[in-house]
C-alpha cells in the first residue's frame, strides 16, 4: 500500500481511461466534451507508457509518449476546426441534433 | 517512501476527481477548467517518477495550447449555456445503462489484466534504450530523439504542419463584398495601364473615365 509500484500507476491509468470512455458514451449534449474525453483517454495511454518506461528502465516509452502528445495536439486542433465549421453551417453542435450523417 | 506514497495518492485523487468532473460538469467552461487541473496533476506525477521533460512538455502543450484552444472554441461558439444534462435528457435514454455497463466491463477487464500480468523473463535483455542515470532526463531524451528517432521526429513535425494547414483551410471563409489588396495585380501593372499622356487643347477639358 505504501510502496508505490507499477500497478498503482496502471490502475490510475485504467480509471482515467474508463472515465474517458464513460464521457464518450453518456454525453448527449455537447460534442466538445466528447473531444475532451478523447484527450483524457490519450492521457491515460501516456501514463501507461511513461510508467512502464520508468519501471523497466527503458527510455523508448517516453519517446513514444512525445509522439503521442504531438498527434493528440494535431487531433485536437483539427477536431475543433471541424466543430467550428459545423457550427457555422448548421448553428448547433448538440450531439442529438447532429444527424446529417445518419446512414 | 511514505512521502512518495502520500504525494502519489493526493495527485492521483485530484486527477480522478477532476476527470469525473470533466464529464459530468454542467457548464462546458467548467469542464475545460477541470481538464486543465487534470493535466497539471498528471504532469506532477510524471515529474515525480522521473520523467521531467515529459511533465513539462505536457504542461506547455496541453495546458498552454490545447486547453486554451478548447476554452477559446467554447467561448466563441457560445455553448457555455448549453446544459450538459445527460442523465435527465428528454426521451430515449435507453443507451445510458448500456453505456455504463460497457464501461464497467472495460474497467474490470483492465483491472484483471493489470492484476495478472508478469514480465517476460528475457525482458531485461530486450531493452531498447537503457536509462542512463548520470544524465538528466532531458539530456538522455534529446540524445535519442535526434539520432535514433530522427525520422519519426521529422514525421511528427509533418503531422503538426498538416494539422495546421488543415485547420486553416477548414475554417477559412471567403467573404463577399470585402475589398482585398491583390499584390500580384499591383506589382504586374506597367506604365501603359497606369498612365496615359494626352495633348490637352486649350479651353477644352479631358475626359477622365474613358
Amino acid at each position: 500500500m505504501l510502496s508505490i509500484g507499477l500497478g498503482h500507476y496502471l490502475t490510475l491509468a485504467a480509471i482515467i481511461f474508463t472515465i474517458g470512455i464513460v464521457g464518450i458514451f453518456l454525453n448527449r449534449k455537447n460534442i466538445i466534451v466528447i473531444l475532451m474525453s478523447i484527450e483524457l483517454i490519450l492521457l491515460a495511454v501516456n501514463i501507461n507508457l511513461v510508467s512502464f518506461s520508468i519501471f523497466i528502465n527503458d527510455l523508448s516509452g517516453q519517446v513514444f509518449t512525445l509522439f503521442i502528445l504531438t498527434v493528440a495536439a494535431a487531433e485536437a486542433a483539427i477536431g475543433l476546426a471541424i466543430i467550428v465549421v459545423y457550427y457555422r453551417n448548421s448553428g448547433t453542435i448538440r450531439v442529438e441534433e447532429i444527424d446529417r450523417l445518419k446512414g | 517512501m511514505i512521502a512518495h506514497a502520500i504525494v502519489f495518492y493526493i495527485f492521483s485523487l485530484i486527477a480522478i476527481v477532476s476527470a469525473i468532473m470533466v464529464t459530468v460538469s454542467k457548464n462546458t467552461v467548467n469542464s475545460v477548467f477541470f481538464l486543465i487541473l487534470d493535466f497539471i496533476s498528471i504532469s506532477c506525477l510524471f515529474i515525480m517518477i522521473g520523467a521531467e521533460f515529459l511533465g513539462m512538455i505536457m504542461l506547455i502543450v496541453y495546458v498552454g495550447a490545447v486547453a486554451v484552444l478548447f476554452l477559446f472554441v467554447v467561448m466563441m461558439l457560445n455553448v457555455a449555456q448549453q446544459k450538459n444534462e445527460w442523465f435527465n435528457s428528454s426521451g430515449r435514454s435507453s443507451h445510458i445503462p448500456v453505456g455504463l455497463l460497457v464501461s464497467i466491463i472495460i474497467f474490470f477487464e483492465l483491472i484483471i489484466v493489470i492484476g495478472g500480468w508478469k514480465y517476460k523473463p528475457d525482458l531485461l535483455d530486450s531493452i531498447a534504450i537503457e536509462i542512463n542515470t548520470d544524465l538528466t532526463n532531458t539530456q538522455s531524451l534529446g540524445s535519442v530523439i535526434y539520432t535514433d528517432y530522427i525520422h519519426l521526429f521529422q514525421l511528427s513535425g509533418m503531422v503538426l504542419l498538416v494539422a495546421m494547414i488543415g485547420a486553416i483551410v477548414l475554417t477559412f471563409r471567403q467573404r463577399s463584398g470585402v475589398k482585398r489588396q491583390s499584390y500580384f495585380k499591383q506589382i504586374s501593372r506597367d506604365r501603359k495601364d497606369g498612365i496615359e499622356l494626352v495633348d490637352v487643347e486649350n479651353n477644352k477639358g479631358v475626359k477622365i473615365d474613358a
